[in-house]
């Protein structure tokens, strides 16, 4: 009994029977003081309080890549009109040009076009989306970051283009790939649907992987059983493989990957939900409940539920960051999203093809780490945030 | 040199202990001050949170450093300074110079290790002891601590021996290096009576032998007038009372040490009313685990939680149910309720229940409420109170009106002597009394006939006990319930119960009214039982279990 128990076990006697010696501090979000207490323990762990950080800020930014990166203009002022190229497609005829097709704006002869009638374009930072080629390559494709070339191997493209020199083309800032395209533009595109589909299917599996956990343990008995037996059965299924398998047969897109990631990763959180559940169901709240008549569903709902998500809470990020690395691989191998679409994992099957390309291994190895990282260390400091053995550690 | 009955063993000056939790810090123990001489008992008594484990802890320093620490103190034991000593110095003086029993049997040995491993380790890494030598040892402890037959006990693993038995093998171990001071930290709590007045009794006759000192730690007044030479009485971190145990049970001089003293439940049981309807009646009720072996599970026996069981229990009274853990009792109130399958007929306000599905005992449920034992175990710490009483308004009556819902928790809220205004609270802002009554609110607020009251008052201190028992009695007598009241603890059972059965091993050992059973017991098990819990004699042989 007594201050030693209260130590150990401080979510269930935080106010001391002495007192506290200091008065709890005011915040103006109300949190309670067990949420208080576990965000002051995430920021204790510096590193996953700064990855947390970092990994928003480029993701929110990644979700306005497209006025960042984008062959389109932000805003054109043309004869007297406003047009926002980023959010409407125009057609070539809008700005007097003599096709019906969809204006691009990277042309010359359009450029020319809305110049001469006294318009203006206002253009992203980056002038490419991740399927611009760019037609203007000094040197053949994969071509170098333009800061690396040299006044020669400029020459062709500043001659035609009547230039002053290299430091006026339009810049590359990490070179191009095998087929001319931006490589700064399609990482911040391929860092987007990456986080995103890691995102969707990390939820989709853990709502799955909780359901199907919590039927295990709260009903226990055969039930239990013959669940646990079927997810010996299903994980010892070589998954990759069947991936493989069913990916060629089927055309790859977002949803279909989604949909066969979901078949193999739901599994992970079923485990630790069901032992959650299985402890749970005997607590003597949940037998109070039952006394009270208390359905089944609403006791796993309103009271088991809140326990178990600690546990899932902890794992969430390295949920997160291996749906990320599956998406990668299978990219890798070709066997991910559909040809053109921008993805990590195809950025660095060019870079093994193209050895004398280095630019594009290493920013591709550059990003997936960084990436996982910070994933990793903002798990970490989740983890810290919700062992309660932490909180007397200081 | 000093006569050595005089000399001061122990000698605690001005202890404190803060413990950090973020920016906060709490003082646990507030400046206490007390000695032990040679072969002298002191006991430290006080409620739970009163900071008396933790004075003993910090005399061995075994407070979760650096979370703990001391703003001030000293402890002296033998005229060395232990709370200055380094971790590898301190480690030569626990388990050897100074031991420690702890309160919980079943934790506090590896499951994994036989007796003669855990006690042989203790004897090598102090004094270097192996093989025969420390075998013939372990026997000698082990007869010395009571055990039956010690040399074939040498190879059983700590879940073959029953709870006394663990304490016996834990108080060996705590004895294998002959220490000069033994602290006890609430050794006979988890225990049951008569098991604790086994345990009381051997602690005693080694403590003369050996001519050791002790240091006592327990909540419960009747233990350390049986034990002690002197007693230190503590209150929030503070010892507020100490002297030789007669003087402080005679005039006690603080407040607080007459409060606790005075705070024994009084007999006042709701009257037998042989006239009034049945509320419940089961008749032969048993409950039977299957225990199955092999690789068909084919049951080859079971064990019987209740056996035969027939109770009735009429409008307005109590029935005590007590026994020993492991006796039924608890098995025996689920069954009731129907928490818990069983076989025989149970009849509750004329319907017979047994066998109905979920939904058929919904209606049913309205009226029959269960209090468990822990208060902090019984009421999701993510709920709020408000929301932990009104769940049961929802599941029957869920088309009440909001209004009308808040209105019914705050009479429940102010029928067990809380605050309304502390209903959106969450449940760890209340100390265990008050947990209780939240407890109890939620399981008066459907305006129940029948309570089972499982244990409601052992996880509580004495002067929260007593209010708890207050407060059911007057419930009792204002809404005209019906209790079931399940206790170990017989001076509750006392205090509330118009009926008693009595129950060992699943069966009923003995019943009738209540003050008839007190006043004259028929079989030997009950007066064991009774000298037991209100005398703390041990039984003579073979009555009790060991």
């Amino acid at each position: 009994m007594d201050a030693q128990v209260s130590a150990r076990t401080p979510d269930t006697t935080t106010v001391s029977p002495v007192g506290l010696a200091v008065p709890p501090e005011r915040h103006t979000v109300d949190l309670s003081p067990i949420a208080r207490r576990r965000w002051q323990n995430f920021t204790a762990n510096r590193r996953g309080y700064w990855s947390l950080w970092i990994f928003l800020v480029l993701f929110v930014v990644s979700l306005f890549a497209e006025f960042i990166a984008n062959d389109k203009p932000l805003f054109i002022n043309h004869d007297g009109k406003w047009y926002f190229p980023v959010l409407f497609t125009y057609s070539e005829t809008t700005f007097g040009g003599e096709f019906e097709t969809a204006a691009d704006y990277r042309d010359p002869y359009l450029q020319k076009l809305i110049a001469e009638k006294g318009g203006s374009m206002i253009w992203p930072p980056i002038r490419y989306s991740y399927n611009t080629h760019n037609l203007d390559l000094p040197t053949p494709a994969p071509s170098k970051p333009t800061w690396l070339l040299t006044e020669k191997e400029c020459q062709p493209v500043v001659e035609r283009k009547k230039l002053t020199g290299c430091r006026d083309l339009e810049y590359n800032w990490l070179g191009t790939d095998d087929q001319g395209r931006d490589i700064v533009a399609r990482l911040i595109y391929g860092f987007r649907i990456s986080v995103l589909f890691g995102l969707t299917l990390t939820v989709i599996s853990s709502i799955i992987g909780v359901a199907a956990g919590a039927v295990q343990g709260y009903f226990g008995g055969w039930t239990d059983l013959l669940f646990q037996r079927f997810i010996e059965i299903w994980t010892s299924i070589p998954s990759l493989y069947l991936l493989l398998i069913i990916s060629s047969v089927l055309v790859p897109g977002f949803f279909v990957l989604l949909g066969i990631l979901l078949l193999f990763s739901w599994v992970s959180l079923v485990g630790l939900v069901r032992a959650e559940f299985l402890r749970g169901r005997n607590f003597e709240y949940i037998q109070a409940a039952r006394a009270l008549g208390v359905s089944n569903r609403v006791i796993m709902f309103r009271h088991l539920l809140p326990n178990a998500m600690v546990a899932t809470m902890t794992f969430l990020p390295f949920v997160l960051s291996s749906s990320v690395m599956t998406l990668t691989a299978l990219d890798f191998l070709g066997f991910g999203l559909p040809p053109g679409s921008p993805s990590l994992g195809e950025l660095l099957s060019q870079g093994k093809a193209n050895v004398q390309a280095p630019w594009l291994g290493l920013t591709g190895f550059f990003t997936v780490a960084i990436m996982l990282s910070l994933l990793i260390f903002i798990g970490e400091a989740v983890r810290d945030a919700f062992d309660p053995r932490k909180t007397f550690a200081s | 040199m000093m006569d050595a009955a005089t000399t001061k063993l122990l000698d605690v000056r001005d202890l404190s202990v803060a413990f950090r939790q973020g920016a906060n810090e709490m003082l646990a123990v507030d400046r206490v001050s007390f000695d032990i001489v040679k072969g002298e008992t002191v006991a430290l008594v006080g409620e739970s949170g009163s900071g008396k484990s933790c004075t003993a802890l910090s005399i061995l320093k075994l407070l979760p450093y650096p979370a703990a620490r001391h703003p001030s103190g000293t402890v002296h034991f033998k005229g060395q300074e232990l709370l200055a000593l380094p971790e590898h110095e301190i480690r030569h003086v626990r388990g050897n110079d100074i031991t420690i029993i702890f309160q919980e049997p079943m934790t506090s040995l590896n499951p994994l290790h036989t007796i003669e491993k855990q006690i042989g380790e203790i004897l090598d890494l102090h004094r270097g002891i192996t093989g025969a030598a420390a075998q013939a040892r372990i026997v000698e402890l082990l007869s010395q601590v009571g055990i039956p037959d010690p040399a074939s006990r040498l190879g059983s693993y700590p879940h073959q021996l029953s709870g006394g038995q663990r304490q016996r093998v834990m108080i060996a171990m705590a004895l294998a290096n002959e220490p000069d001071l033994l602290i006890a930290d609430e050794p006979t709590t988890a225990l049951d009576v008569t098991v604790q007045a086994q345990i009381l009794k051997l602690l005693k006759e080694i403590q003369t032998r050996l001519g050791m000192s002790m240091l006592f730690i327990t909540h419960d007044l009747g233990i350390v007038r049986k034990i002690a030479d002197k007693v230190c009485v503590m209150s929030k971190g503070k010892i507020v009372e100490q002297g030789p145990v007669e003087r402080v049970y005679t005039a006690p001089q603080h407040a607080y040490t007459r409060a606790l003293l005075a705070a024994e439940p009084k007999p006042d049981p709701a009257p037998l009313r042989p006239n009034a309807p049945i509320i419940v009646e089961t008749r032969d009720l048993r409950v039977w685990f299957p225990v199955k072996r092999g690789v068909l599970r084919r049951i080859v026996g079971h064990i019987k939680a209740v056996d035969g069981v027939s109770v009735s229990v009429r409008k307005g009274e109590t029935l005590g149910v007590v026994g020993e853990s492991g006796s039924g009792k608890t098995t025996l109130g689920l069954a009731i309720l129907r928490l818990i399958s069983s076989d025989g007929p149970i009849v509750f306000l004329g319907n017979a229940i047994q066998g109905l599905r979920f939904k058929a005992m919904r209606p049913f449920r309205r009226d029959m409420q269960i209090v468990f034992q822990d208060p902090y175990g019984s009421l999701s710490p993510r709920m709020s109170v408000s929301d932990v009483i009104e769940e049961g308004l929802w599941v029957h009556h869920p088309k009440m009106e909001a209004q009308e819902r808040e209105q019914r928790v705050i009479r429940a809220l102010v029928d067990v002597g809380l605050d309304p205004e502390t209903r959106f609270r969450y449940p760890h802002e209340f100390s265990g009394g008050q947990r209780q009554r939240i407890a109890v609110a939620r399981a008066i607020v459907l305006e129940p006939t029948f309570v089972v009251l499982d244990e409601p008052t052992s996880a509580l201190d004495m002067l929260i006990q007593t209010q708890i028992v207050d407060l059911l009695r007057d419930l009792q007598k204002r809404r005209n319930l019906t209790y079931l009241f399940i206790s170990h603890d017989l001076k509750v059972v006392a205090a509330l119960a118009s009926r008693l059965i009595v129950m060992r091993h699943g069966k009923v050992m003995e019943e009738g009214p209540a003050a008839e059973v007190f006043a004259n017991p028929q079989s030997e098990y009950t007066r064991a039982l009774f000298a037991a819990a209100f005398n703390l004699e041990t039984a003579p042989e073979g009555v009790v279990a060991q």
